[in-house]
């Protein structure tokens, strides 16, 4: 049975080795758990899971796997009356207490509460759909929802793990989802590893004075890569219309990341790169830069990164006069190619999901010019795209 | 001997049943989560609370495993050799145990805490695996094998700044410390200031909690900054209304910077609260 388990995590995609199931099987054979479905669950995750960016993935597959049992595990639903009864006293109107009383009171309620819970385990064991949707009914008018029933979650334990995994609170520490604040700090971090590397060129003091006393005093010099931050990043942000939403989202990623970088230069443009680009989106008109003078100031070694959702008209992108700020002489492919042909190191991302991008044409063209170098911005494609940068 | 929280130290369900099982099995525990639940202190708390000796070693970006099982002291020795010293013909006098060597060598089990594993270099992990398996390691300076008397409790704190090497992973037991919810919130600040008002609680809390709602803030404020701040009200003996002001004047709870550390959360959440008591009124 468990072998299953084993087996539906991998399914699902978490990285599981044999040695941890077999640590977990040691640990149950140890005993070091009671048996309930609740303390499986924590043991089995703390034995098989070790990122919690696969949390989530282990909730599902484990609430898929057990999906039943613990009805099995003599789940009988515990009522604390007392409680239910204070805690609608609370809530409730005069008028609602007076419909309660036409309904036969308290008790009958209470009663009729439990046959519903009796019939719906029948019906499909341990979900507990039926109240919940159940909105005419006095449960759903007055404020029965199955939480609140099962607060007393502390008198029957092996239903409040139920709620554990169905819960899913680990839903926003999954890396295939987009970048949440805290999402966005890991993110950052990536980049501060690829900053980090450097040429070897510093004097090893230690490993000097190791060999020297090694090679009885004859002085023989260690050398070792210093930890160095030149990592050079110019980019690219699009801004105005369909890409407002996300681009805040950029900037806090990069403002926040500017102290990782020596060098970092930002500049915007609308939908695709012309023949100008500006600093302040607010004087656009008046202040730009020429992407010229960008590529003759800048030298190659700098990294690009380009942040848009390429969602555009494939004109702007092929045809010259296609752009929607001013008339272009030169079709935006051909200074994307110039960009490219300079600064060997760049990238694309694409904040839409990566699902979506083979349905705009837009989207495949500039995936193509920029050689399949187009990544979302999640925490697996910042990851992606970093490395794809460090190349 | 089983772990259950202390009287300074609240610990849930699943962070107890970690523990006892990483004791139990002899595995080292890796534990992970926002900085200031108290990953740390989880160490200090089991050590003494299992009445064992703990034994710290921090990493920083530039430590070794190396520096963690013994360091050969070229330097002294090659000075000792230009004085004449007798001591240099024995090489084990320039031996200096690392932490790792203490705790093995210890006669009762003891606690070890190696505390922010994610700040050294990738390779730090991967260098101590055969050390934390097998709980032994080779000197060769001296041509000797040694091996763990008992095998400590090791704990392992990371903060996600790189990522653990898989093999790493899968010879430890991995909790991730989460946020605490308002019941267990108000446990630890029950447990850190016995008998403080209800109400400057509850409102403190209910702020605290508004704070961390605030979208965009850099450094969420965690447990310990909630604890500090408490700290600081009670000794201003700030009233609990003064928490709950709806006043324009002052949009910003007393004593906020101990809850926001930089002055651009600061200003982003004047901003936030000055735009909802506007579109309020």
């Amino acid at each position: 049975m468990l072998a299953g388990f084993f087996l539906k995590l991998k399914e699902a995609k978490i990285p599981v080795s044999i040695k941890e199931y077999l640590t977990l099987m040691e640990g149950m054979k140890q005993g070091v758990i009671s048996p309930s479905i609740e303390d499986f669950y924590y043991l089995s995750r703390m034995t098989l899971v070790k990122d919690e960016a696969n949390y989530d993935k282990f909730d599902k597959a484990f609430g898929a796997f057990f999906h039943g049992v613990e009805t099995l595990v003599g789940a009988q639903i515990d009522l604390p009356l007392e409680w239910l009864l204070k805690q609608a006293e609370l809530h409730l109107s005069p008028e609602e207490k007076a419909a309660i009383e036409g309904m036969g009171g308290w008790e009958k309620l209470m009663e009729t509460l439990k046959q519903r819970l009796e019939e719906q385990k029948e019906r499909h064991q341990g979900g507990n759909k039926m109240i919940g949707t159940a909105g005419t009914s006095p449960f759903g008018a007055f404020g029965y929802n199955p939480e609140g029933v099962r607060i007393g979650q502390k008198k029957s334990r092996n239903r409040s793990a139920v709620k554990v995994w169905d819960q899913r609170e680990y839903r926003n520490l999954d890396d295939k989802i987009e970048l949440g604040t805290r999402n966005l700090k890991i993110a950052l971090r990536r980049l501060r590893r690829f900053a980090r590397e450097g040429a070897p060129d510093e004097l090893d003091l230690d490993g000097t004075i190791n060999r020297t006393a090694k090679n009885a005093g004859y002085l023989d010099i260690a050398m070792r890569p210093e930890r160095r931050n030149t990592v050079k990043v110019l980019m690219f942000l699009d801004i105005g219309g369909s890409m407002d939403d996300h681009i805040k989202l950029c900037e806090e990623l990069f403002s926040a990341s500017k102290t990782e970088f020596k060098h970092l230069e930002y500049f915007y443009f609308h939908n695709c790169l012309y023949d100008y680009v500006w600093k302040d989106n607010k004087r656009r008109r008046e202040e730009r830069t020429r992407t010229w003078d960008i590529l003759h100031k800048y030298s190659h070694d700098y990294k690009i990164i380009f942040v848009g959702d390429a969602s555009m008209s494939p004109y702007e992108i092929l045809e010259p006069g296609g752009s929607v700020e001013y008339h272009n002489d030169e079709a935006g492919k051909v200074w994307m190619q110039r960009m490219l042909d300079v600064y060997h190191k760049a990238i694309w991302l694409n904040p839409e999901p990566e699902e979506v991008w083979s349905y705009r044409q837009s989207t495949q063209i500039i995936k193509e010019v920029m050689g399949n170098r187009m990544f979302p911005t999640t925490i697996g494609g910042i990851e992606r795209a970093m490395r794809a940068l460090n190349k | 001997m089983r772990f259950q929280g202390s009287s300074t130290y609240v610990a849930t369900d699943d962070l107890m049943l970690a523990v006892n099982a990483a004791v139990t099995l002899e595995r080292p525990l890796l534990v992970k989560g926002e900085p200031g639940t108290g990953k740390t202190k989880l160490a200090e708390e089991v050590a003494s609370a299992l009445g064992m000796p703990l034994l710290e070693w921090h990493v920083k970006s530039t430590t070794k495993a190396q520096q963690g099982l013994y360091e050969y002291d070229a330097v002294s020795r090659l000075r000792d050799s230009q004085l004449g010293d007798q001591r240099v013909k024995d090489i084990s006098n320039y031996i200096v145990k690392g932490t790792l060597w203490q705790a093995f060598s210890y006669d009762k089990p003891v606690v070890l805490l190696i505390d922010e594993v994610d700040k050294a270099d990738i390779e730090f992990p991967n260098d101590l695996l055969r050390e934390l398996d097998r709980m032994e390691f080779f000197v060769y300076e001296t041509r000797e094998l040694v091996k763990a008397k008992h095998r400590p409790i090791v704990f392992i704190t990371s903060n996600n700044e790189k990522e653990l090497p898989d093999a790493f992973l899968r010879r430890c037991f991995f909790h991730y410390i989460r946020f605490p919810d308002k019941e267990t919130m108000e446990k630890i600040v029950e447990v850190h200031y016995p008998g403080i008002k209800q109400t400057l609680l509850r409102e403190a809390l209910r702020t605290f909690f508004e704070v961390r709602e605030v979208p965009g803030l850099k450094k969420k404020p965690s447990t310990s900054e909630l604890l500090d701040w408490l700290k600081l009200l009670l000794a201003e003996d700030i009233p609990p209304d003064a928490l709950r002001s709806q006043d324009n004047k002052k949009i910003i709870p007393p004593l906020h910077g101990a809850l926001l550390k930089n002055e651009q959360d600061v200003h982003l959440f004047e901003k936030l609260v000055f735009m909802t008591r506007q579109s309020r009124n």
